[in-house]
């Protein structure tokens, strides 16, 4: 019982159960789930489905923290990829040519892990803050959509690519299966491959991990292009889902919506650990307060005073400093292991 | 000189950290007018001690005066107003303000709120022109010398009237003419009656300013004196100690070994680290580093390491010239390093024991060739057995085990890499008595299996009983290299660091 | 270790003198060369009306990029300036237009931003949250807030108001400025003399340095920490109310992605992200910049709005390599961990 009380992921999914307990008070039927001409219908559902570009982003945004870093360009990213990717489906003589889709896709995505591993070169190689290093694409990269759809909204007419993240495949919704996928990959990388401990290793301890060789350059650009290839994939899904790419509103604020699904799901912001299951219940707890909000019929605008409460007291719940101010109880908990090595060094950093 | 009453006096001062007594009852006095020097090797409690008479620690037993009265620091900034300054080899000032600027800090003259610069530049030159220190107080800090900043920093404090200044290894970072410049200081400021509390580890030093010192060794007081009256060789040997009684005698000293040179470094050398040196190391070999603390021993195992880039020099490793550029080149040759400061250079504490022991491995594997689980509970069993560590439960955070069971999690992780050359930087400091023998049972086992270990410790009967060959290092020199045998004695060892030449 | 001090050693000993004045010149230098290139390039570029309308068109922009620089010289970082300016439109619009008096309104608007950037910096300095976190909240906030008062826009029509955003201040024959341009140089004015001559002032600098040395130097660090960001946010609040002269409206999509202008500013304008070294000069020379990207494009015609981003995304990177070759201190760190 202590163990599951301490757990990390208790939080985030008791959060997720108390929104969707509210929901079913307002709407008996909230969880029922149909099957209309093949496919999935519900609530429960449509949650994953428009979580899903979120979803993506937080799987990309949590390594990325995990090294100790940030990505705030993501929303650009975003942008970029589904402004990319309708421009070339715009410029094909046959819109509905699955070939040419792949291509567009293809294209689209490339550009992202070049953006990426620029964002990843400021940060490993060149040594600016990553929350610095990945302003400049925050800001130029929603230039950069824009200029490539001309300021206008490109509407295309493309079945294959509809299908992307508007279409149904073996009765779900095809962009849950493209989540479904990336999460089950990331975390086979990261989790069965070494991946995530090398990360984990480069975030808590960056001299350590050097003097251990650990290349944490490489491994840090990786990290970011990998990112960046989520937020393109999320680009793709919610461009595809409107059949259009709107260089100015895609992905707006997606980025910070993505950090606070991280730090719901109990991955620190100082790096280190990080749980790709938790960011996942993260993304859904906020794309659940989204629809809760719509269905309990407080007005939507509402949203964001949600997400203010949320992160603050998410981050009051993580914050040491607070803890100790607000519950004097653990000062009887066993201190801090012994300083025993560090009692004869300098106070450089004393108090 | 007559003694008078002690500005600050220190009674039974005890400081107890989980796990380790840091102070023991420790008395210690500063009179007016003397630069006094307090002396200790790692763990001492030289630092324990400072931090408990700044108010960073509060102290759990004992008391402390200053000028005859009882006080309690709840702050560095409490002590700094009684008049107890300090100024750390860290400087801190903020190096981004001008050296007016840092002297007034906070305190700056001002008329109607507004800040008079003209008048401040104007304090802070003669200030800066009574202590013979010349500088230009517009110049950014960033722009002075290290030995400048200190001083400024020395001005500040003095100019916040002072009475007790403390000095805590201002030199390790300054050149010969800096050194004399800040002995001028300090001497003036001594003229004028303030006491200085002087830590350094350069033994000349100590010998050229202090009046006194007063000795610590394993946070128990060893004594006081004049240093005058306590030859050098004397002095390290207090600081030294023998430990002897507390340890269970190994039953043999390693096998001679017969092995080829396996590493062979040529006029090594990094600036500001340490001077050229020269030195060999066979396979199987038990090659041990003495010196006192600051002396160059760490720098000189992170160059043979790669941590650090060599500024001038050679190095062979199997014969072959290499630069070890990073770590991971070192690596590859097989050299392994475990690092003084567990803390900040070896442990990643939020992992747990297992990945902490394994980290080391899958780094040279590389991310795409994980270590299957089944190797890697049958590994980590196999060392947390035959390093004993405690608990036993390879899914703990690395952060809740105790200092010697982070060591020894520390050395296996470089242990599963079966090197053929092991750096230990101080792998026993630190730690409690049981788990040092455990350790130093080992390298005796390592070595006699064929691997190289070069042993850096501050204990000099503990590099005796392991090493065939005891590399001297001084005052960022290697001084000595001294075969171990019947007549080498920690008496000669200690005479070697403090005079600085093999006899 | 020593080796770092070392390292730290050897940095300081470069002549550094000129150091912190290079970002700062190479900003003047680049508006000089922007607006010769305009004046060559373009009828009617180089008179003053441009460089006037510059400033009529940024002044809540001066006005905002003035708080970050005190945010941002601490070392700290404000992501909520935009939704408190979106937020003070709001409030301003709603009261006005329900009756209110302009002027107490404008006074409890600045009161306002200022509690909501107390508050923020309270947080920051007591329960140690990055301030990029905390910030981010109150970015939420402000915003919410803004829609739960109203969705649409809201139009002032009050006449004092509307002569504040109207009328046109002569200089000079053919020259104008609007009055908010002369409240932002009054801010500005302010501001640098508090910097330069207040302990206040010094502190900033002095905590933007390392704040654990101040803390040692007795210097109040936490008020100081605090004040930044009452300070922004009661600039926030006065460039939402500046903007509300501007546009004569309040509505909650006003103003969106200012914080990132703002900070673009401050930091064009030569002020070091990792704290400590900048001048409120250079973020006058920021603004103008940013401004006067706008004014060519404006000329240019076929050139897009877009590339208004693009473009001070370029200059933040080359100004941020910038900062990196001269400055020692660059920032491995990650952000800023207390």
């Amino acid at each position: 019982m202590r163990e599951l009380l301490r757990h990390r992921l208790l939080w985030p999914v008791v959060v997720l159960v108390l929104l969707l307990l509210l929901n079913v008070i307002y709407n008996n039927g909230f969880l029922s789930i149909q099957v209309k001409d093949g496919h999935l219908y519900g609530n429960l559902i449509d949650i994953l489905r428009f979580g899903a570009p979120l979803i993506l982003v937080a799987i990309g945004m949590t390594l990325v923290i995990a090294t100790g870093g940030i990505d705030l360009s993501v929303g650009s990213v975003v942008a970029i990829a589904g402004a990319m990717a309708c421009l070339r489906i715009s410029d094909l003589g046959d819109q509905g040519a699955v070939g040419g889709v792949l291509g567009a896709i293809g294209v689209a995505l490339v550009l992202c892990l070049v953006l990426g591993a620029a964002n990843g070169v400021l940060v490993a190689a060149i040594g600016v803050q990553p929350i610095v290093a990945t302003l400049i694409l925050m800001v130029a990269g929603r230039g950069l959509a824009q200029l490539i759809t001309d300021g206008q909204i490109i509407t295309v007419n493309s079945p294959p690519y509809k299908l992307f993240g508007g279409g149904y495949w073996l009765t779900l919704p095809f962009g849950i299966i493209v989540v479904a996928v990336v999460v089950v990959l990331t975390a086979l990388l990261t989790r069965r491959l070494a991946l995530g401990l090398l990360i984990e290793s480069v975030g808590g301890n960056a001299e350590a991990s050097r003097l251990v060789g650990i290349r944490s350059r490489g491994l840090t650009i990786m990290v970011y292009t990998f990112c960046a290839l989520c937020a393109g994939i999320a680009g793709l899904i919610i461009s595809s889902n409107v059949s259009s790419a709107d260089g100015n509103n895609a992905g707006l604020w997606i980025e910070l919506d993505a950090i606070l699904a991280v730090v719901i799901g109990g991955t620190s912001l100082m790096g280190g650990r990080f749980s790709l299951t938790g960011t996942v219940l993260g993304a859904l707890v906020i794309q659940t307060l989204t629809t809760t909000i719509y269905s309990i019929g407080v007005p939507p605008e509402t949203t964001l005073l949600f997400k203010a409460l949320v992160v603050t007291l998410v981050c009051l719940a993580q914050s040491p400093a607070f803890r100790a101010k607000v519950f004097h109880r653990r000062r009887r908990r066993p201190p801090a292991p012994a300083p025993s090595d560090e009692i004869d060094e300098k106070v450089s950093v004393a108090t | 000189m007559a003694a008078p009453e002690p500005i600050l006096r220190m009674r039974g001062i005890g400081k107890q950290f989980p796990g380790v007594r840091a102070l023991d009852g420790v008395d210690f006095r500063l009179l007016p007018g003397e630069v006094h020097a307090l002396m200790g090797e790692n763990g001492a409690g030289k630092s324990t001690l400072i931090k408990v008479l700044t108010g960073v620690y509060e102290i759990d037993a004992g008391q402390i005066e200053l000028a005859g009265r009882p006080v309690a620091f709840s702050s560095p900034l409490a002590a700094q107003q009684a008049g107890i300054s300090t100024v750390y080899q860290e400087v801190n000032l903020c190096t981004n303000l001008t050296v007016a600027e840092n002297i007034f800090a906070g305190r700056e003259p001002r008329r109607m709120g507004r800040i008079l610069w003209r008048e401040m530049r104007r304090r802070a030159a003669e200030l800066l022109a009574r202590l013979e220190i010349d500088v230009d107080v517009t110049a950014p800090l960033s722009s002075c010398s290290l030995a400048v900043q200190q001083m400024v920093a020395i001005a500040r404090a003095v100019d916040i009237d002072a009475r007790v200044l403390i000095l805590d290894e201002p030199t390790s970072s300054l050149d010969a003419g800096e050194v004399a410049q800040l002995f001028r200081v300090m001497r003036r400021l001594k003229d004028q009656g303030i006491a200085i509390l002087f830590v350094s580890h350069f033994l000349d030093q100590v010998y050229e300013i202090a009046d006194r010192m007063t000795v610590l060794r394993n946070g128990r007081l060893v004594g006081e004196y004049r240093t005058a009256e306590l030859p050098q060789v004397e002095l390290v040997a207090k600081m030294i100690g023998r430990e002897l009684a507390e340890l269970k005698a190994l039953e043999d000293r390693p096998p001679e070994p017969d092995g080829a040179p396996l590493i062979e470094a040529r006029e090594l050398s990094r600036t500001g680290a340490i001077q050229p040196f020269s030195l060999t190391i066979h396979r199987g070999e038990v090659l041990g580093l003495a010196g006192l603390l600051g002396s160059g021993r760490t720098e000189l195992a992170r160059l043979l390491f790669g941590a650090d880039h060599a500024t001038s020099g050679t190095l062979r490793v199997d014969g072959k010239e290499t630069a070890l550029r990073t770590p991971r080149a070192a690596m590859g040759h097989g050299i392994a390093f475990c690092s003084e400061n567990r803390r900040a250079e070896g442990l990643v504490p939020g992992l747990t024991v297992r990945e902490n022991l394994l980290l080391a491995l899958q780094a040279t594997r590389g991310w795409a060739r994980p270590l299957p689980r089944a190797r890697q509970e049958e590994l980590v069993e196999k060392y947390i057995n035959a390093l004993n560590i405690r608990p036993a439960d390879p899914e703990q955070l690395v952060r809740n085990l105790s200092g010697g069971n982070q060591q020894k999690v520390l050395l296996a992780r470089w242990l599963i890499l079966e090197p053929r050359l092991l750096i230990l930087d101080e792998p026993t400091r630190g730690i409690d008595v049981g788990a040092k023998t455990e350790i130093q049972r080992l390298v005796a086992e390592l070595s006699g299996g064929g691997m190289a270990v070069l042993f850096v410790s501050a204990e000099l009967e503990e590099v005796l009983r392991l090493s065939h060959r005891v590399g001297v290092l001084r005052d960022r020199r290697l001084v000595a290299e001294l075969e171990n045998g019947e007549q080498l004695t920690t008496d000669r060892l200690m005479e070697t660091i403090a005079s600085g030449a093999a006899s | 270790m020593t080796t770092a001090g070392l390292r730290r050693g050897l940095l300081r000993g470069r002549r550094p003198l000129p150091r912190r004045y290079v970002p700062v010149l190479v900003t003047t230098g680049l508006l000089i060369a922007m607006f010769a290139a305009g004046g060559v390039r373009y009828e009617n570029f180089a008179t003053g009306q441009i460089v006037l309308n510059v400033f009529v068109d940024n002044a809540y922009l001066l006005v905002v990029a003035i708080g970050m620089t005190f945010v941002i010289l601490t070392g700290g970082i404000d992501l909520s300036v935009g939704s408190v300016i979106a937020l003070s439109t709001m409030v301003s619009a709603t009261l006005i237009s329900d009756g209110w008096a302009p002027l107490p309104v404008i006074g409890l608007v600045l009161l306002m931003g200022a509690l909501l950037g107390l508050g923020m910096g309270a947080i920051i300095q007591y329960f140690e949250i990055q301030p990029f976190i905390v910030t981010l909240a109150g970015m939420f906030l402000a915003r919410g807030l803004c829609y739960v008062i109203n969705t649409e826009s809201v139009k002032i029509t009050d006449p004092l108001i509307v002569a504040l955003g109207e009328t046109h201040v002569p200089l000079g024959p053919e020259l104008w400025v609007s009055p908010s341009v002369i409240i932002a140089l009054v801010v500005l004015l302010a501001a640098i003399y508090v910097l330069q001559y207040t302990r206040f002032g010094r502190g900033v600098y002095a905590v933007g340095g390392s704040e654990q040395s101040a803390l040692l130097m007795g210097l109040p660090v936490a008020r100081t920490k605090m004040a930044v960001y009452t300070i922004s946010g009661f600039c926030s609040a006065l460039g939402g109310v500046l903007f509300a002269f501007y546009t004569l409206s309040g509505w909650s999509l006003h103003a969106l992605g200012t914080e990132l202008d703002a900070i673009a500013a401050v930091v064009i304008g030569g002020t070091l992200l990792t704290g400590g070294y900048g001048y409120l000069f250079g973020t006058v020379l920021g603004v103008l910049v940013l401004g006067l990207i706008q004014t060519i494009l404006n000329f240019e015609g076929t050139l897009s709005a877009w590339w208004t981003k693009i473009v001070i995304g370029l200059l933040l990177f080359a100004f941020i390599l910038l900062q990196r070759l001269i400055g020692a201190r660059g920032g491995q760190a990650p952000p800023t961990p207390s």
